[in-house]
């Protein structure tokens, strides 16, 4: 299978955007999936949904709301823009934004429901031998989550390789900047001459999310073979 | 006194626990059904549990006084819990379980190692993952893991009931010289009164959430 220099361009581009989309989700999904599972704040159900929103959400929508929040006009981009010199509209990093919120109700769940299984009296016993809750925190949930976490993590990983609906919006499709496999389909397929081309990106774009699937169920089955007793 | 001084009252859902007892040094039994009690009572005196009411003692510190607004967080509590399925942690190796309390008080190797892991019989399992041990091995471990914290007092909440008839009388003999060898109070939860007088004439009662007299 021969890739042009455009569609190596764009499979990069869509690789890179999706690792930096889950890396930098994942210390707020692991926040958030902490605050679910062990505090006692009230409206977690109101959390939970507004965490999900993007599931069933048309994409668009998701990403006009990222346009009007972190565009350069935008309530946040305005403020990223003038303090930090940071802009997101337009630019990959502003794809991998939109990537990541589209993958954060993955992650959020793996390692929330990873924290749940946890017993807690695995953790007292922990807290009763002298560690204190922050250490209780990374020397036993932590690792017992951890293959929850990956399991999220690579099927965060697989949902922002296919996003397309919310990138668009947010970042439009330039070449070499933001134009991700799932945008240079959809533009192939607005020419005559693009259908090998469109045919080639999506068997890339199979073996992607397929790879990540398995990845994410062997992942799982190795978190439960640790959490067995 | 050295033992422990508990009296707390606490409601959890439909259950109502009202109870106070005195537990001097070497083993106290606590006895009776399941539902009674018991384990809670194990909970509130480490900590895992906030009692509405109550002042809990061990040795001359005091833990927990809701008139006097202390309440000293589990991990500062120096309570050795053995529970009832062992809850050893399944992604640690016998020897870091063991080393878990030392590790995190960052006391160092504990001088207490080699000779706990003779009394239990643990250098054969050191290098094993808890999940690859029968019931009364994990129970040693746990039991190990408990001490090497260097408890002022140790908890064991039914540490035979989930191992079957013929291994109970293994693991016994362990509990026995333990408790000869160690002075601090040990409260000792069974819904089998057998195998507290086995290690102990100090039995306190409960029915109902209350200490009940013999």
């Amino acid at each position: 299978m021969n890739l042009s220099p455009e569609e190596w361009q764009a499979i990069w581009l869509t690789l890179k955007v999706a690792i930096l989309a889950v890396l930098g989700s994942i210390p707020f999904a692991l926040g958030i999936a902490w605050l679910l599972a062990y505090s006692r704040i009230p409206g977690k159900l109101l959390i939970e949904a507004l965490i999900s929103l993007p599931l069933v959400l048309p994409p668009v929508v998701t990403g006009y709301a990222l346009l009007i929040l972190l565009g350069r006009h935008g309530w946040l981009g305005g403020f990223l823009d003038r303090e930090f010199g940071i802009v997101l509209a337009f630019r990959w990093t502003g794809a991998a934004v939109a990537a990541g919120v589209m993958g954060f109700p993955f992650l959020v769940r793996g390692i929330r429901l990873s924290f749940d299984a946890i017993d807690r009296d695995l953790e007292g016993a922990a807290a009763t031998l002298g560690a204190p809750r922050w250490l209780v925190f990374l020397t036993v949930s932590l690792p017992l989550a951890l293959p929850g976490l990956l399991s999220g993590a690579v099927l965060a990983f697989g949902r922002s390789l296919g996003e397309f609906g919310a990138t668009i919006t947010f970042v439009s499709s330039i070449p070499g900047e933001t134009r991700t496999i799932a945008s240079t389909i959809y533009a192939l397929l607005q020419t005559p001459q693009g259908d090998d081309a469109v045919l080639r990106l999506s068997a890339v774009s199979v073996v992607l999310s397929f790879g990540s699937l398995i990845a994410a169920e062997l992942l799982l089955r190795v978190g439960k073979r640790r959490l067995a007793r | 006194m050295s033992g422990i001084e508990f009296r707390a009252r606490v409601r959890l859902g439909d259950f109502n626990l009202d109870a106070g007892f005195t537990a001097a040094e070497g083993v106290t039994g606590l006895f009776g059904p399941s539902g009674s009690g018991k384990s809670t009572i194990l909970r509130l005196i480490a900590g895992l549990i906030r009692p509405d009411w109550g002042r809990i003692v061990l040795g001359d510190r005091i833990v927990y006084d809701s008139a006097a607004g202390i309440d000293v967080p589990p991990h500062k509590r120096r309570v050795g819990f053995v529970f009832q399925d062992g809850l050893l942690f399944p992604h640690l190796s016998v020897r870091r379980n063991l080393l878990y309390g030392p590790w995190v008080r960052r006391m160092g190797r504990p001088a207490a190692l080699a000779r706990t892991v003779e009394i239990l019989d643990l250098a054969r399992l050191l290098d094993r993952a808890p999940r690859t041990l029968s019931g009364g091995e994990r129970q040693r471990v746990a039991i190990g893991r408990a001490l090497l914290s260097d408890p002022a007092v140790l908890l064991m909440d039914e540490p035979v009931t989930a191992i079957d008839q013929e291994r109970r009388a293994e693991i016994l003999p362990y509990l026995e010289l333990l408790t000869r060898e160690s002075p601090r109070p040990l409260l000792y939860v069974s819904h089998a009164i057998a195998e507290i007088e086995r290690l102990t004439g100090d039995i306190v009662l409960l029915k109902d959430g209350r200490v009940v007299e013999p």
